[in-house]
């Protein structure tokens, strides 16, 4: 590895290391966590390895309760929510290999494109309305906050927080940031938004949320207490009218 | 693929007056059915396929001739049922009916009224989905199946797949509700009174007692399969199978078949025409104007559905315009409000409402993957 070809790259990956841009790219490790371009997050057959966003949620919902996940890809979560938590759960997702990954995991997975809405779901059906690691594969963005805080009492949202101090470092060396939690290349990626927490918390602001509760994680999944918009790589917010 | 072979038909014959929703009563009466596969012994692996409005029980394989060989007569929903197929006959036992009204030799309009010792003909009562649903609830009991691992069917057959879930709540743990709807809507009705009016105003029709008249409505029930097909092709398909392509050379400034669709229709009319029955045509219609389960619910869904203890597999396809992917989601929808389980599919298919029969790779690959883990 050149320090000069592609400069101090601060990929984070703890297994990968720094590499130059056409290495990087075929580290398959890296997509572990991706997000499909149609909000699939952890679709197809890649069934979630490591969601530190998963342990939280989990905890946040209770025994019997319903949750909607939006993107649910392979319906990994909702598996969980269902048999640690005894939640009842539907799922969201647009691709036809997740839906099928679904369906296979008896998870009661409804085809559809979250940028059209949640049209036909009525009002306060659900405890929790989840979206995982989507929120920046959305154009709609205002849109699908507020129809989950239509259809859900609470909204929980991760998403990458693009303020992580090793996405700051990457663009001050002058290249896009590629993470455990931006884990795409800027022409191939699926995201569409790249924002913070303060961002985020500004928008909520705005729509006129309540913040419940905020959890920020760093690339290993551990719990980030100081400086997150500055040391956290992925946020899981609990939001609520 | 092979398939399940020479299969044939078993006939039930039922003593026990069945009372219809319309207020008729049927003293007795015939089913015709066809099973694939065996019933398990715990019979907790059997399957009913209800049909559509021109379906019947021949669903899969085909039927012999006098000698025994097989004809060129498959069933109508072949692609999706025997060995290895998603409706495995390995694992299921298949039950394919033809319902009453029917005329492929259920009791219907053209059985002869014991009353009178002459076709029912017109007098043969307007039979409902829900009548459907009694009857094949009887020919279940006759079989010794107290509970179907599922129901399923397309279009008007995925109606009867709902109404069993309502009906016997506890006699279906399945349903596979494929491009259907929870009722019809005002243009729909206006399809079928269309092709209704086809067949009423055939001169050849008689009041519906053309039988003793030793002809048949041909032109009437040709038009109405004419304008049903249109509407269960797509505008896209149309035009990539048959565009403005003329038959031959020029056009003739006439009205003689002249456009490759005009042909198409006719020839699919014709056919219709010389098989089918035109007091059936009208009853089958009818069932499917009737049915609306929320009806008596002051039309909401979600508390008419709310009985239903089956678990859901509804799909629909995206250029279906006679029951579209919106009117799926209204049973998906009110199920989902209800805390009820269901699955849902919308599929990417050039085929409009026909595609339900078609061999869809991604179509077949949800209900093989449903199946797959309903426990026997």
């Amino acid at each position: 590895m050149s320090a000069t070809a592609g400069g101090p790259r601060p990929v984070g990956s703890p297994l990968g290391g720094p590499q130059g841009g056409a290495a990087r790219n075929t580290e398959p490790h890296q997509r572990r966590t991706a997000v499909t371009p149609s909000h699939g997050a952890g679709a197809g057959g890649q069934a979630v390895q490591f969601r530190a966003d998963f342990d939280l949620i989990a905890s946040w919902v209770q025994p019997g309760e319903r949750v909607l996940d939006l993107g649910c890809g392979d319906g990994s979560l909702l598996k969980r929510l269902i048999e640690e938590r005894g939640a009842k759960g539907y799922g969201v997702e647009l691709e036809d290999a997740s839906v099928l990954a679904a369906i296979a995991n008896d998870i009661n997975v409804i085809q559809g494109d979250l940028e059209q809405g949640l049209a036909g779901f009525d009002d306060g059906t659900f405890n929790h309305v989840v979206l995982s690691r989507t929120l920046q594969t959305v154009r709609h963005t205002e849109r699908i906050l507020g129809e989950m805080l239509r259809v859900g009492r609470e909204a929980v949202v991760s998403f990458p927080n693009f303020a992580y101090w090793k996405n700051r470092l990457a663009v001050m060396g002058g290249r896009m940031p590629v993470s455990e939690d931006l884990p795409y290349e800027w022409f191939d990626t699926p995201n569409l938004r790249f924002f913070t927490l303060l961002d985020f918390e500004a928008l909520c602001a705005k729509m006129g949320f309540v913040i419940r509760e905020r959890r920020v994680l760093d690339e290993a999944g551990r719990l980030v207490l100081e400086e997150p918009n500055f040391l956290g790589s992925l946020a899981v917010y609990r939001l609520g009218r | 693929m092979s398939g399940i072979g020479i299969v044939s038909a078993q006939c039930a014959h039922f003593t026990q007056p069945l009372h219809l929703k319309g207020g008729g009563v049927l003293p007795a009466f015939d089913l015709v059915y066809e099973t694939y596969g065996t019933l398990n012994a715990a019979r907790s692996n059997a399957i009913l396929v209800c049909h559509a409005l021109s379906g019947h029980h021949h669903l899969a394989g085909r039927t012999a001739d006098e000698f025994g060989k097989p004809t060129a007569n498959v069933g109508w929903w072949d692609n999706i049922i025997g060995p290895g197929r998603p409706l495995d006959t390995e694992r299921f036992f298949i039950v394919g009916v033809n319902n009453l009204g029917g005329c492929h030799g259920s009791t219907g309009p053209g059985s002869v009224n014991p009353a009178t010792a002459k076709p029912w003909g017109a007098d043969f009562p307007v039979v409902t989905v829900e009548d459907w649903v009694d009857s094949q609830a009887r020919l279940a009991d006759r079989l010794g199946i107290e509970s179907w691992a599922a129901v399923m069917g397309g279009s008007l057959g995925g109606m009867q797949a709902l109404q069993w879930t309502l009906s016997y709540p506890d006699r279906v743990r399945h349903a596979l509700v494929i491009a259907a709807a929870p009722k019809l809507s005002a243009e729909n009705i206006a399809f079928n009174d269309v092709a209704r009016q086809a067949i009423l105003t055939d001169p050849d029709f008689h009041g519906g007692h053309f039988y003793e008249h030793g002809v048949r409505p041909l032109r009437g029930l040709r038009l109405a399969r004419m304008l049903g097909h249109i509407t269960y092709l797509s505008d896209d398909q149309m035009a990539e199978k048959f565009g403005r392509r003329l038959r031959v050379g020029a056009g003739s400034y006439g009205f003689d078949v002249e456009f490759e669709i005009e042909s198409y229709l006719r020839y699919q009319g014709d056919k219709f025409a010389g098989v089918f029955d035109a007091n059936t045509y009208l009853r089958m219609t009818k069932a499917l104007d009737y049915f609306d389960p929320a009806l008596d619910f002051d039309d909401d869904l979600v508390r008419a559905l709310a009985r239903a203890r089956a678990k859901f597999l509804v799909v629909a396809f995206s250029t279906d315009w006679r029951f579209t992917p919106a009117r799926s989601r209204e049973i998906v929808h009110a199920l989902v409000h209800n805390g009820q389980a269901v699955a849902y599919a919308e599929i990417d298919s050039a085929h409009g409402h026909d595609s339900f029969l078609m061999d869809e790779p991604h179509y077949h690959a949800v209900v093989d993957t449903y199946l797959q883990r309903v426990k026997l």
